[in-house]
């Protein structure tokens, strides 16, 4: 049974952070939507964190729904897997919304395809048993490990090196279906359409570490999820913590400070203080890996804002492109003006459309002209806004104007490598200053001159 | 846009225009991709400027046309030296963003307005020039630029805008045509009334007289949070509890800490001048130092010194403290 906010040490929220408009009605009330199989997907070898995945596959050969296609061999990497029947082209390097240009693999679709129907049955339909007897924990992490699965809340870190057995003891799982992000509503609607398979893949992740509590923090502005989520997590222990609304609550520090009370130490993990935080995305791939053996081929993606005609959430396959995506929502509005991979505050913007979307990505977000900030970068006042709002309480003015002039002694001094770059001083910055902008642009000098020593 | 447009065989990097012939054009940028549009710079200074209606409307009905005349000097002589300062520089235009309007008022309504025209004038372009321009602009100066600007003329024409210099009003409230508060009891030993310098029927610089006023327009600012309450609060405080111990201690006995409270430009300084954010602190902590200083020091001023009043030294004092006070305030980041 689902217990109250009062009986977690937390206070249900965090020190500082934004409140940007929700804007999540665009796609609230869409349930999720299966798009057709494309034509033609791109695989990147790298999509996750650690070191890209190995090619098993050679062109011309013909590959089946969910056969291996790329191996792991550093532990800190992941598998990936074909979503669809088709046959491999030749080697390409295609670039990511984030910049980076990676080799990937293309497969072009051939002969008969699942329909939308048998994907959706397949992938989400049916029961998900709430029980862990017969299985192994062993059993577990090698299923995860072997259905490729990363972090599906953004970071992509593998999840089998989350879960699996670790140096530091980790007493609790949280299960993050925050969703801090304007616009998106994918985990909402996960959540609300097959919270099932949310509790299940968690009961499981929770088997695999051998631990005792499983935590769901949930955004109160999501009330459906909460009450869907609480219905099927009935007669389990699982417990469910409601957050305030507030901007970063997503982020996996200020999650474990509002549930738990707990902070986790500069440049440390959540391991660190006996933690492990997961995307509500990733139980469901979880579920599907070890109940049904399907590796992570498809996900959830919210595709919305004012600059797209018809906005919806769909399970799509892994590697179709933004541009079928926008398609099948009827496409770009007349005056959508930026697409964004991911939400407004952290999303990476792009202008090529027939880029892959990768493991880590669940929303598409087109702005409009009257959406993105007009107001002309102006000098900085020192008004302090930004210390107001920043979350890790840094100082972003100083970071960004050490950044600025690479003073990197100033910049380490401010804790630059403290900053999670959530946007939250951007957002408020009466100047306008691309102060997020600066402070990466300083990590990345440091991270140089470090390589370089 | 029809589904056509966004196929494969259109160019791949463009979509192609649709039938009307109007296409989308797309944008990158970096994150955060929204901003909070109702707080700029130049909303700040709006709110400044909002916030001084009360004291402006004050100091009108007390020094009537004086207070108009002194004010419209300094704005347009503010004015009239940034367009003039930028002009020289080269820059593009910056009037736009309110703060030359912001220091002008608050110049004239801190000089004597019964100070000829040229002393405003100066005062302006010193304020403008080497208050801010100087420094490299709107940002970059290290001192309060109204503040920079009166404290040249206060010595450059110390005659002027001595005790002197607020004596001979010819308005219809009889109390404004005596010496200042602060000046009569420093001088004289003359006490006034704490409902007196509540209200402002007093005598002074147009905009320090009235506390109600200032109260109403600094408590504005402060739920605006366009000001910072921590330095008022720390102003404030440090002046309550250094007037409490010299009226315990009886060294003034009709000169009490409410009469230092309501009385010379305390309570202007400390919503409307020491706020100012660019010469004062980043952090909470900072500007609550910053502003306790500032009190210090008024004290210190009014206690010990020739002068009746320290606010304007105090401000400028701790303003060259602020670099100190950032660097030594900088917050323990989460997790550390």
């Amino acid at each position: 049974m689902a217990l109250k906010l009062e009986q977690f040490e937390g206070n249900g929220t965090f020190h500082r952070g934004v409140h940007p408009p929700e804007r999540k009605h665009f796609s609230a009330d869409a349930p999720i939507e299966v798009i057709p199989t494309p034509k033609e997907v791109i695989i990147p070898l790298q999509q996750h964190i650690g070191a890209p995945s190995k090619p098993l596959v050679k062109p011309k050969q013909e590959v089946a729904y969910g056969d291996l296609i790329g191996d792991n061999e550093a532990f800190i990497s992941a598998k990936l897997h074909s979503p669809i029947f088709g046959v491999v082209q030749k080697m390409a390097v295609t670039t990511l919304p984030n910049g980076r240009h990676v080799p990937a693999i293309r497969i072009k679709a051939k002969g008969r395809q699942f329909t939308d129907e048998e994907n959706y049955r397949e992938l989400m339909g049916g029961r998900w048993s709430k029980s862990v007897v017969g299985y192994d924990p062993d059993e577990v992490t090698r299923a995860i490990n072997d259905a490729g699965i990363v972090g599906l809340g953004g970071a992509a870190f593998p999840t089998h090196v989350k879960i699996g057995p670790g140096k530091k003891p980790v007493d609790t799982l949280l299960v993050n279906g925050c969703e801090c992000e304007p616009y998106l509503t994918a985990d909402d609607r996960l959540m609300r359409d097959i919270p099932d398979t949310v509790i299940s893949g968690s009961l499981l992740s929770r088997f695999a570490m051998g631990i005792r509590d499983i935590i769901i923090g949930i955004e109160e502005n999501k009330p459906q999820a909460i009450a869907s989520i609480r219905k099927a997590a009935a007669g389990t222990d699982i417990k469910i913590a409601i957050l305030k609304t507030k901007y970063p609550q997503g982020s996996e520090k200020h999650l474990i400070k509002a549930v738990l009370n707990r902070v986790v130490p500069m440049g440390g993990l959540p391991a660190d203080v006996g933690v492990a935080v997961s995307n509500v995305t990733t139980m469901t791939a979880v579920a599907r890996a070890v109940i049904r053996s399907m590796p992570l081929t498809h996900r959830v993606v919210c595709v919305t804002g004012a600059g797209i005609v018809q906005p919806k959430n769909l399970l799509v396959p892994l590697g179709i492109s933004y541009r079928e995506l926008i398609k099948f929502c009827g496409g770009l509005t007349k005056d959508a003006a930026r697409i964004l991979s991911g939400g407004p505050m952290m999303g990476f913007s792009f202008s090529d459309l027939d880029m892959p979307l990768t493991k880590g990505t669940g929303g598409v977000t087109v702005l409009t002209h009257d959406d993105i900030k007009k107001e002309k970068e102006t000098a900085c006042l020192r008004c302090g806004r930004c210390v107001d709002v920043c979350p890790m309480n840094l100082v972003p003015a100083r970071l960004a104007v050490a950044s600025k002039h690479q003073d990197l002694t100033m910049a380490e001094k401010y804790k630059i490598r403290g900053c999670v770059e959530c946007g939250c001083c951007a957002y408020v910055c009466p100047a306008s200053l691309p102060l997020v902008q600066h402070i990466r642009v300083g990590k990345a000098l440091i991270m140089a001159s470090k390589t370089n020593k | 846009m029809s589904d056509t447009n966004l196929k494969k065989q259109s160019l791949p990097n463009k979509i192609k225009p649709d039938e009307t012939g109007e296409a989308p054009v797309i944008q990158v940028g970096h994150s955060p991709h929204l901003s909070n549009e109702s707080f700029t710079t130049r909303r700040m200074m709006i709110d400044v400027l909002i916030a001084l209606l009360p004291v402006v409307g004050m100091s009108v009905y007390i020094f009537q046309l004086y207070a108009v005349k002194q004010m419209v000097i300094c704005l347009v002589a503010c004015l009239a030296a940034e367009a003039a300062f930028i002009k020289m520089r080269n820059k593009s235009f910056s009037l736009s963003d309110c703060s030359a309007a912001v220091t002008g008022i608050i110049l004239g309504l801190s000089l004597p307005a019964t100070a000829p025209w040229y002393v405003g004038v100066i005062a302006s372009v010193v304020a403008i020039g080497i208050g801010k321009v100087i420094f490299g602009g709107l940002g970059m100066n290290l001192f309060n630029p109204a503040m920079v600007g009166r404290a040249f003329v206060m010595i450059a024409f110390a005659g002027l805008m001595a005790a002197s210099g607020y004596e001979s009003l010819h308005t219809g409230i009889d109390a404004i045509t005596q010496a200042t508060p602060l000046n009569a009891f420093k001088q004289m030993g003359i006490s006034t009334s704490i409902k007196d310098l509540f209200f402002g029927l007093t005598n002074g610089s147009p905009g320090e007289t009235s506390a109600l006023a200032c109260l109403v327009g600094g408590i504005y600012l402060c739920i605006r949070r366009t000001a910072s309450w921590e330095i008022p609060a720390g102003i404030i405080a440090i002046v309550l509890i250094m007037g409490g111990l010299a009226d315990l201690m009886g060294s003034a006995s009709d000169w009490t800490v409410l009469h230092h409270l309501f009385s010379g430009s305390l309570l202007f300084g400390a919503f409307f001048i020491a706020t100012d954010p660019v010469s004062s602190p980043l952090t909470a902590k900072g500007k609550f130092i910053f502003g306790a200083g500032i009190g210090f020091f008024i004290m210190i001023l009014r206690f010990f010194s020739g002068y009746p009043e320290g606010v304007m030294f105090a401000v400028l004092l701790m303003n060259a403290l602020t670099p100190l006070l950032n660097r030594w305030t900088i917050p323990a980041a989460m997790g550390e």
